[in-house]
This record gives structure tokens, sequence and C-alpha cells, in this order.
């Protein structure tokens, strides 16, 4: 999802940039559809997308058993609403993040978009191509080509080589042995495992499995990347060097990235937008800096109140409209600017911050601004 | 710890008046025996119309068996095939070929092993019937394994496959061993073509739960990621699931050939030519060195089994391949020339039959030993003999057989009731109506006195070991491999140590199916008390108890359904080779069966019998089944 624009004003980025989840699905769609009509054609469109474990499956959507809550849906029908009218669009290039609890229905929703999970109802659109109407054939063409998936516990080949791994999703589509490897081999390089080709994978540290996966996942040239909480299951300061991989990558191979997650400092460091989820509903979408700014309720406020938010909100969110008086010899920034950068700068010079987009004077930043946002205590806050 | 308890019992009254209850069912069963005491009973009669009609059948069968026959020859061809393709290689050619897969799959030990193992055969005069019963083996084999694989890869990838499966295999693997036979017979006459469909029934079972349960195991996330890439099904099936459940696979080609060697020489019984006739004759005529022969080779032949498909599972990894020491090809050379040579034996001097040269057997010494103990032993064994069968065995088979017959039924019923549940109770009911319809309801009790006094034994010696080997790491080391072997070890086997120490009575049944059901019922015990949290155990102890209590209060207690698995599985157990035991001493069911081979006029009563055993084994299974079903409940509410 795009924020047509971008806000000045922090309310406005909860108008138009937030889904709100919930019941009402149709409104959601409406939002969405405005919103991706602002913003040239997304890569996936997720429009009205639900998926429900258990006997009631086919018989709770158009129900008024549709507007319960998950665990009185549960209580009531012995069924799970594990995704429940998600909308959005990714757009191409970018890296989308889905976060929430654990069992609010991420993984369903990630496995939905490929149907590894069979959707109840929805669509799923892959360049306008609805990846739900899709039948047998299209569909495994559409995941050998075009969609690769990283997984939490890496779903590794344990008899085989780490270069026959890492090959195999050009094995499943049938590609010569000297050509799959000679990709193989230009994958892990990327990676920075070639000299564990020969190796089995059991013989590779965590970190270094989960790079395999990668590689595999890459190897097959995919439009989309998705990734289930990919480095949940890996140490903090390894975590950190694969969330700094996966930047790397990205910028190198400008996949589009939809990627899971439940740790809220992941999502906002990777994520372009990023989604919050709660029991199968998406409660938020936008820009780290919008979801740390500006919570859309309770439960997102409750997730990012830790936040250092110099470190993620920008000068857009902080700065003020220009006046007459205001000093113009003051440094010029661009809008953004992380807070925590322009500290320096702030500090070397009296005058305030002049914030400038396009060579436009759009607004203008005090010292006090900015120590109010590290101090968390901003008037919107 | 009072207080607690107490506070902790106040909603059990219910229990305890279900005690009182049970406690006052018990002495109103007791009065009523005093008093009916030889009354209602139902005593055998051998010429009961019933079996006259199961001949009339066997007739009907008879008259049409043409239907029938195509499997038969079928089946008769294919072990027909291998005896050909055994008898041309001739003892040097299996020699050689034995020793060439050896090492090819494991190595020069086990080369050795086999090649060592088959000319032992040869020596103790046994090699034709060894190789008899590794041709009806094999024929077995080839065509357990060609159902159970496909039916075990197709169940462990559908659930509901699976859940259909499940109670026939069940009933399959509770079934004692002895009463396959009869129906079979009844369908195939006697031979080699009934004993390898025996036999594969016996050991189909294994080859299709251990597949499903290998294809099962592959974790769910590499099956996701094979889709994920848009693998199709098969691709799904020979690129993941199968590679990913090579070991379990190989293990259960692995039991699938023991299981099929242990049933092979009990087909003996219907005419089955081979190891297991030697044994069976030995057994008759009370010659127990003879059968020590025979049993020797049948457990030798079962070694070398186990160690070359173990092998060939380890060698059908390709990381375990690659880690051998040599290069392949110098292997291959060397496996051929044996094969070479095995060949090129014939050719240059006589080899039909394997040398005398070699001869050796360990009848004499092995009689003259046995001679002497019982001489000398001769108070003790008698001694304990007579103990267990006048005070324990004697009253027991008379209160069955001398109570009335409704009087046991319902007290059994109640058991079942109680212990099981409503369900249970109700099948075991069934299995007495039909049990007294058989005309078999003597013969029954006897057998059922001789299973009860059996499991009670085997828990008995089965707790304490199995205590000891929870709690002591070193004992436990040190009965491992023993365990191990017994476990390889063909059921028949059981009965020759058995007669060797109590000549031919129904006591030395009883101590055979005890040695046969204590290994696993050990190994249950133990797992099921090592299996107690380590944090209870840790939690117990920090609170100041001692090792005993720590026993007492939480492992025993916490491990009940293990335990009660162990005495489920060690009736079925008992039951299975107390109706063999007919064949040293015991009589009853077991006994009606094996004559109803033999003599076709007493085939009805032997058809009959069978049935009866079936019954007396659902029966017995139900009972005890709650281990089973609460363990079922128990990890459907975890998972
Ligand atoms: N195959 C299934 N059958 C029934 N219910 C399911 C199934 N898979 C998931 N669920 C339920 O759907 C809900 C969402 O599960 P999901 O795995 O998508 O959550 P998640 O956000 O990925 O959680 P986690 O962070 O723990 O991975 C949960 O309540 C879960 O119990
Ligand atoms: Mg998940």
């Amino acid at each position: 999802m795009t924020v047509a624009g971008g806000p000045v004003v922090p309310a406005a980025a909860t108008s138009d940039g937030a889904a709100t989840g919930g019941a009402a699905g149709a409104s959601a769609a409406v939002t969405a559809a405005a919103v991706a009509s602002a913003a040239g054609s997304p890569a996936i469109a997720v429009r009205d997308l639900w998926k429900i474990f258990g006997p009631a499956e086919n018989k709770i959507i158009g129900t008024p058993d549709a507007e319960l809550s998950a665990s009185d849906v549960r209580l009531k029908t012995g069924s799970t609403v594990a995704v429940r009218a998600a909308t959005f669009d990714v757009q191409p290039g970018e890296v989308f993040v889905v976060m929430g609890l654990s069992g609010s229905g991420k993984s369903t929703l990630v496995r939905c978009l490929t149907r590894l999970i069979e959707p109840t109802q929805g669509q799923v659109l892959l360049d306008g191509e609805d990846i739900l109407k899709a039948d047998a054939k299209r569909l495994r063409e559409l995941r050998r080509r075009r969609f690769a998936m990283v997984f939490q516990h890496f779903g590794l080949l344990p008899h085989r080589r780490v270069i026959d791994n890492v090959a195999f999703g050009l094995e499943i589509r049938g590609e010569g042995k000297a050509e799959r490897h000679r990709r193989a081999i230009e994958m892990l390089d990327l990676v920075g495992l070639d000299s564990h080709a020969w190796d089995y994978p059991d013989q590779l540290s965590g970190g270094m499995q989960q790079r395999v996966g990668l590689a595999r996942a890459l190897a097959v040239d995919p439009e989309v990347m998705l990734f289930d909480e990919p480095f949940s299951a890996l140490d903090p300061l390894i975590r950190r060097d694969m969330q700094n991989e996966v930047l790397r990558l990205h910028h190198e191979v400008g996949k589009t990235m939809v990627f899971i997650t439940h740790d809220l400092a992941e999502a906002l460091k990777l994520g372009d937008h990023v989604a919050i989820m709660r029991a199968g509903s998406i409660v938020q979408i936008g820009r780290p800096e919008e979801i740390v700014g500006s919570p859309a309720d309770d439960y997102v406020r409750d997730f990012v109140q830790d936040v250092p938010r110099s470190h993620v909100l920008t000068l857009r969110w902080v700065m003020r409209e220009p006046r007459d008086d205001d000093p113009v010899d003051g440094p010029e920034l661009p809008p953004d600017t992380v807070i925590r950068a322009a500290v320096h700068v702030a500090s070397a010079t009296e005058s305030p911050i002049r914030v400038v987009e396009d060579g436009r004077l759009v607004g203008v930043v005090d010292r006090v601004q900015i120590l109010a946002a590290i101090a968390g205590t901003e008037p919107d806050a | 710890m009072t207080t607690v308890r107490a506070r902790l019992s106040v909603p059990s009254s219910a229990a305890t008046s279900r005690r009182a209850l049970i406690v006052g069912g018990a002495v109103v069963a007791a009065v009523l025996f005093i008093v009916f005491r030889g009354q209602w009973t139902l005593p055998h009669d051998d010429d009961y119309g019933l079996f006259r009609t199961l001949n009339g059948i066997r007739d009907a069968v008879e008259s049409n068996r043409s239907v029938l026959e195509p499997i038969r020859a079928g089946v008769a061809g294919l072990v027909g095939i291998f005896d050909q393709v055994l008898a041309s290689l001739g003892w040097p050619g299996v020699i050689g070929a034995a020793a060439a897969i050896g090492l090819i799959f494991g190595g020069w030990r086990v080369a050795l092993l086999a090649a060592v193992g088959f000319g032992i055969l040869g020596s103790l005069g046994l090699w034709e019937s060894s190789m008899a019963v590794l041709s009806m083996m094999l024929a077995a084999v080839l065509i357990a394994l060609g159902i159970g694989l496909p039916l075990g890869i197709a169940a462990g990838r559908s659930q509901r496959l699976a859940s259909a499966l499940s109670p026939v295999l069940d009933f399959m693997q509770i079934m004692p061993t002895l009463a396959y036979l009869t129906p079979i017979t009844l369908l195939f006459l006697i031979g080699v073509a009934p004993s390898v469909i025996a036999t594969l029934i016996f050991a189909v079972p294994a080859a299709i739960r251990i597949t499903a349960l290998g294809i099962r195991g592959v974790p769910a996330t590499i099956i996701e990621a094979a889709r994920s890439l848009g693998a199709t099904e098969r691709q799904v099936l020979v690129k993941v699931l199968l590679p990913l459940s090579r070991r379990p696979v190989g293990l259960a080609i692995n039991q699938t050939i023991m299981l099929a060697l242990s049933m092979v020489v009990i087909t003996s019984l219907i005419g089955a030519p081979g190891l297991g006739r030697n044994l069976q004759n030995a057994l008759s005529k009370v010659d127990v060195g003879a059968s020590f022969d025979a049993g020797l080779a049948i457990v030798i032949l079962a070694i070398i089994l186990d160690r070359l498909t173990y092998a060939a599972g380890e060698w059908a990894d390709p990381r375990e391949r690659a880690a051998r020491s040599g290069p392949r090809w110098v292997t291959i050379g060397v496996a051929l020339a044996l094969v070479g040579i095995g060949l090129a034996i014939p050719l240059v001097a006589d080899a039909t039959t394997f040398p005398d040269t070699f001869a050796a057997s360990f009848r004499e010494p092995v009689n003259v030993a046995v001679e002497w103990f019982t001489d000398t032993f001769h108070a003790v064994t008698i001694g304990l003999k007579d103990v267990v069968t006048n005070l324990v065995l004697n009253p027991l088979e008379s209160v069955l057989v001398t109570a009335p017959w409704w009087l046991v039924v319902a007290a059994l019923t109640t058991v079942a009731w109680y212990v099981s549940g409503g369900r249970a109770a109700i099948i075991v009911s069934f299995c007495f109506a039909f049990i007294i319809g058989l005309g078999l309801w003597e013969h029954s009790m006897v057998t059922l006195a001789n299973v009860v006094i059996g499991t009670l034994i085997t828990l008995g010696i089965g707790l304490i070991v199995g205590i000891l080997s929870a709690r002591h790491d070193r004992f436990r080391a040190f009965l491992r491999p023993i365990l191990d072997a017994a476990q390889t070890l063909p059921a028949f086997v059981y009965l020759i140590p058995a007669l060797a120490l109590f000549n031919p009575t129904r006591f030395t049944a009883i101590v055979a199916a005890v040695i046969y059901a204590l290994p696993p019922v050990i190994r249950l015990v133990d797992v099921g008390i090592r299996g107690v949290s380590g944090t209870v155990i840790e939690a117990a102890t920090a609170s100041g108890a001692t090792g005993r209590q720590v026993l007492w209060k939480v492992q025993l207690p916490m491990s009940r359904h293990a335990l009660l698995l162990a005495a489920n599985q060690g009736i079925v157990m008992v039951l299975s080779m107390v109706v063999i035991g007919a064949l040293v001493g015991a009589g009853a069911l077991g006994y009606d069966v094996i004559t109803g081979f033999a003599q076709g006029k007493d085939f009805g009563k032997g058809l009959a019998a069978g049935i009866a055993i079936v019954l007396l084994g659902i029966l017995l299974d139900r009972i005890t089944q709650a281990a089973g079903a609460r363990r079922q409940a128990g990890m459907e509410t975890a998972g």
C-alpha cells in the first residue's frame, strides 16, 4: 500500500493510510481500491481475502457470524478465522512487512498468496491475474517462476548437498544439471557461501542454513519473494546480519518482497510499508514512521510504545509550517531524514533546520521539536 | 502432604463407592461360585455338531477350489523360482553371493559373518532345510513388500486411509499366530503356498505401519518448501518423501524380513518344509539336542538376515556410502570375485550336498548337558513346576471350568467395564457368547487359565527388571543387547529352553510364553518410567523425597499408561505363545488347532479352536485396552 503524497499532518496518515480491519471488509476494500488507483499498478493486490480453518469454513462469511470476534467464532462454530477480509497492495520493488503476535494469522496470509493454503474467499492479483482462479498447472507455473519463499525452519533437504538444495527449484522445473549447478554457484556466491557448496545442510550453522534458503529462493529468479519469519530461529546477532543481508540483496536484485515477522524492530528496519495484524485482521498499514507516529489503536500503540521514536520518525513528522519570522540561514535537510540523523546538524547551529523538498521549503524544525521527539513527548504522541 | 491429599480426594468419593462396589461384587461372585459350583458348566464334547458343520464347509470349499487355485499356484511358483535359484547356485554359490552382498553393503565384517553363518548352517547338516526356509521367506517378503510399501506410502499421505487401515492392522497384529493357520488351510490347503500366504499376512502390517510412520515423519516445512517451488505431487513423493523416509522404510523391510522368518518356521505346522519342521519333529520327540541344532540354525539365519538388511539400510544413505573408505570399484571387484569363486567350485568338485568334512552337531553334547542339568537340579525344576501347577494353575483352571459359565462371563465383563469402559464390556460379552456357541467353553477356560498365570508371571518379572533397568544405567546397558537379541529371535525358538528345563507339560508352555513376552514388557516398563519428565522428578527430589519415594509416588503413578500398555502387550504375546505351547505339552485350544491340521476329521474342531483363540485374544486385548485408548485421548488433547 502506498500512501499518496505522504502525510504532512499525522492525523491525515491515519485516515487514508490505514485500512481498518475488523468486520468492515467491504469498506476496507473500497479504501484500498481508492488508494491503489492513486498509486500506479501494484505487484500484488489482495482484495477481501479470508481464510477460515475448521468445519464451518464455508458457513461464516456473509452471515452475522462474520462480525463476531475470532474467539467468539471459535466458541460458536469450532472454526478459526485465521485471515479476515485482508486488503492491501504491494508495490513493485518494495519490502512489504506483515507484523503481528503469534497466532495472528501472518503465516496463513502469506501462504494464501500462493495457495499453499487454499483461501476461503477473496482475490489475490499478481500483475492483475487472479491467482485464486488459476488451475493446478498454472499455479505450479506461477510458483516455479514468479514466486519463491523462505521459511522459518529453512525447509532444506538434509540428504542433499548445499548446491543441490539451492538448485532444487530449478530441478523441479526441469532444468539440466550443468545449468542449474552454474546458477546455484552464482547464488551461493551472492549470499557468501560459495565455499560450502558441497557440504550438507546439517554441517552449517543456522544462519548459514538460512542463507542457503535465501539462495534457493533467489535461484529461480522470482518476481516476488515471500519470507515467513525467516530469522526468528536465529540468534540476535546473526539475525541482524541476515537483516542487513536482505537489505543488501533487495538493493542488488530489487525484488518485491513480502516479509512476515513478529519483531517490530525488524519490521521497521526492513519495511517500506508495514501491515499490523491482530486476530486475523489487518489493523493498520503504513510506512514505519506512520505506524510509530500515529498508531491506529491501542493494540498498535502497545506495540510501538518502546520504539525509540527518533530512530524511526522523519523530519516530515515533526516539522511545523514555516513562519515569516523564521531565520533563513538554517541548514537544509530533506523531509525523509530520520530525526536521529538530524540531531548533530541541529546541535551545530542556533537556527532552525529548513526542510526542503524539490527545492521548495515545506517546513521548519526547531531543537524543541527534535528534543520532544527524542523524549517521546511531542504533542500528538 | 496428607492434608493436601485429603483435600484432593474429597471429590473422588465416587471412586470410593466404586471400589466398594467392586469388593462387594467379588464377594457376591465368590458366594455364587461356592453355591453353584459344578452346575451350569459346559463340558467339552469332541462330537459337537458345529465341528461337523465346519467339516462340511471345508468340503464345500474343496469342491470350489478352482477359484483359489491360481493364487495358490502363483505363490507356489514364486517359491519355486527362489528354490531353483538357490539350488542352481549350490552351497558355494550361495555362500559366495551372501559374502558379496555383505561386502558391498556392510564391508568385510558383514561379509565374513554372512559366509561363516551360512557355513554353519551347512555343517549342522541343515543346508536344504535352511534353503527351503529362505526361499519361502523371500517369496513372502517380496509379496508383503509389494503390498505393504505402496499401501504404507499411501497411508502416510492420506489420514483417511490411515484411519481406515488402522483397526484392520490392529486386528492383524493382536491375532495369535496359530490362529491364522486354520482358516488359511481351509482356503489354500497345506504345504508351501498356504505357509507363504500365512507368513505374508503376518508380516505385512509392520511393513505398512512403519512405512506410513516414516512418510508421516517427514517435516512439513520441507514438503511445503517443495510445493512452494512448484513441485508436482509426484515430485514431492520422489524427491522429498521417499529419500527422507529412507531409514524407516529400511526398518520396515528389516522388520518384514524378521517377522516373516519368525512365522515361516511356525508354518511347518501346516506342512511347510524346512527348519521349522526339523524343530517341530525334535520337539515332538523331546529331543532337546536336535531341537537345539534346528533352533541354532534359525537364530543364525535371523542374525545374518538382520545384519544384511541393516547394512543395506545404511548403505542406502549416500552420505554413509561416501564416508566409507576405499574406492568402490575395488569392493565391487572383490564381490564379483567371491560370487565367481562360489560358482566355480562346482566345476572342479562335487557340490550338490554340503561336504561331511565340516559336519558338526550340538545334539549329543546338548542332550548330555540337559540330562545332567535335569538330574542335578531335578528338585528345583520339578519343585518349581509342581508348586506353580498345584498351587496356582490347577486351582485357577478348576475354578474357571467348574464355575457356572454365566458367573465367569459376568465377572470378566465387569472387570472389562471397570478397567476399560462400557464398549469394551460389550465386546467382551460378545466374544464370550461366540466362544460358547463354538462349543469350546471348557478348552477356552483352560487356555485362559494358562494365559492369566503366564501374564502374571511376565508382569511380575517384567516390572522388577524394567524398574531396575530404568533406575540403573549400567544394568540397562547390560540388558540392552540381550533384549535386542531376544527380540530378533523367531518365536518358535523359545520353546527349546522351556522344554529343556521342564519336559513337556502345561507349565512348559507357560515358561516359553513368559520368556517370549518378557523382552517387550521390560522395554515398555523401562521406557515408561524413564519417560516421566525430569522436572517433576527434580521437583520431588528437591522437596526431599528419597529415591524409593520418587519411584512409588512419582514415577510409577505417572507411567501408569505405559504400564497398562505393557500389560496389554504382554497378555497378547503370552496368549500367542501359550497356544503354540501345545507342541511342548499344553493342551486345550492350541492342541485342538494343531491336531486339526493333522487329522482330517478334526478339521472342524481345529477351525473352531482357531476362532476361539482369536476371540480370546480380542477379549483379553479389550479388557486391558484402556491403555491404548487413554493414550490416544492423551495425544489428542496434547495435539
Ligand atoms: N492447518 C490449520 N488448521 C487449523 N487451524 C490453523 C491451521 N493453521 C493455522 N491455524 C490457526 O490459524 C491461526 C493463525 O495461525 P498462523 O500460523 O497463521 O499464525 P502466525 O501469525 O503465523 O503465528 P506464529 O507467529 O506463531 O507463526 C491460529 O489460531 C492457528 O491456530
Ligand atoms: Mg507463523
